[in-house]
């Protein structure tokens, strides 16, 4: 029992650091309660899309900037745009402001900017996966020690 | 919260923060959900669930013309969807590729068919210009990404209580958007059209009773929306 304590305390702390440090928001919190025993790996599983989408988007990016013909910032753009969207939606709030400093190189179609911006944001994806990585690891070993996840609110 | 006046049914989960989630079986609203984001799909998916709503989610407008029915290139034999269920609301995202929300928006309110059901807009972008575009449309409501179970509920409660109103239907919704327009230029083409459709489909509720409900002062509950005080200050 002790041992399911320290890890549920691990989790909270954990937890809490997150919020801390700005790499999640409220938003996040918002998704923790739609969690219940129906749907108790909602998180981890939005996440998973999250990271899918995100490596993706960073992935086409890299190669528009690529392009020795030219860079099509409206292809940059579109998926800046969709990176801000889901990146809200998840509540990961640094990668969204990222986002919103890559837009506006984008914007004035910088390719320097643009890969340095592009840089940051892979930069911070990594970050977030690691982060969340670790708490839903922390979530699983609650669980298979036979304790509940603490619901923070 | 009991519906019928005696009995609550109770799901699996009775409160999800604070919300108390007891329901009918009866009266399962069945949402159309629009949003080319699998991410913003899988969340609203769950918001919708959480309130005993049955969801239909597709990616494009495209589709959800189709499952309506209402696609020029596909012809529908059936009246309805791909399983039948008749939907009770929409709600999309605004930018989408292909067909944005509000072209979707357009074509379901230029549908004899359709033009009832109560199409919601989500969008990122908090854009007064768009939140106003979109309700002169005759947008039921405008959510301001990312969405939150407050958000949900407050358009659930008034779709329910439309669903519940029945033959009171046409009248709400007139009112509604006669509120909408009250603040705007005499365009007159929601209330204009309003009196045919209420001849055409009501059943019980006489013609003259709907009509004079539409420029009635709405209820409390149709001002609790930020989007529309947002909207009837910006125009004042």
């Amino acid at each position: 029992m002790d041992f399911v304590n320290q890890l549920q305390r691990k989790f909270i702390d954990y937890s809490s650091s997150l919020h801390r440090e700005g790499i999640v928001d409220d938003q996040f919190t918002q998704l923790r309660k739609l969690e219940d025993e129906n749907s108790p790996h909602f998180v981890m599983e939005v996440a998973s899309l999250f990271f899918e989408d995100c490596e993706k988007l960073i992935n086409n990016m890299a190669i528009a900037l690529e392009q020795k013909q030219g860079v099509d910032f409206k292809q940059i753009d579109e998926c800046i745009h969709q990176l801000k969207g889901s990146s809200s939606s998840i509540g990961a709030m640094r990668v969204k402001n990222a986002c919103i400093a890559f837009r506006s190189f984008s914007d004035a179609q910088n390719r320097e900017g643009c890969l340095r911006c592009l840089q940051q944001l892979s930069h911070e994806y990594s970050l977030l996966k690691n982060k969340l990585q670790t708490l839903f690891l922390l979530e699983q070993q609650i669980v298979a020690a036979g304790g509940s996840i603490p619901r923070v609110h | 919260m009991a519906r019928n006046g005696g009995v609550a049914w109770m799901r699996t989960t009775e409160k999800i923060d604070g919300y108390d989630l007891s329901t009918s079986d009866t009266e399962e609203v069945h949402v159309l959900a629009v949003d080319d984001s699998l991410v913003d799909r899988k969340v609203i998916e769950r918001l919708l669930r959480i309130f005993s709503c049955k969801v239909t989610a597709v990616d494009s407008g495209r589709r959800a013309l189709q499952y309506l029915g209402l696609d020029e290139e596909i012809q529908k034999k059936e009246t309805n969807g791909f399983d039948g269920l008749k939907v009770d609301l929409i709600i999309t995202d605004y930018c989408m590729p292909g067909m944005t929300g509000y072209e979707l928006l357009k074509k379901v309110k230029e549908s004899s068919a359709f033009r009832e059901i109560p199409v919601v807009i989500m969008s990122s972008e908090n854009v007064i210009a768009r939140i106003d575009r979109c309700l002169e449309e005759g947008a039921e409501d405008f959510i301001v990404k990312p969405v939150k179970l407050s958000d949900v509920k407050r358009i659930i409660d008034y779709t329910t209580t439309e669903l519940r109103e029945g033959e009171q239907r046409e009248g709400a919704r007139a009112k509604r958007r006669g509120i909408n327009k009250r603040k705007q230029r005499e365009g007159d083409d929601d209330l204009s059209s309003s009196p045919p459709s209420t001849l055409s489909s009501s059943t019980s509720s006489s013609p003259s009773s709907s009509i004079q409900s539409a420029t009635a002062p709405s209820s409390p509950s149709t001002l609790d929306s930020p989007t529309r005080r947002l909207k009837m200050t910006s125009s004042e």
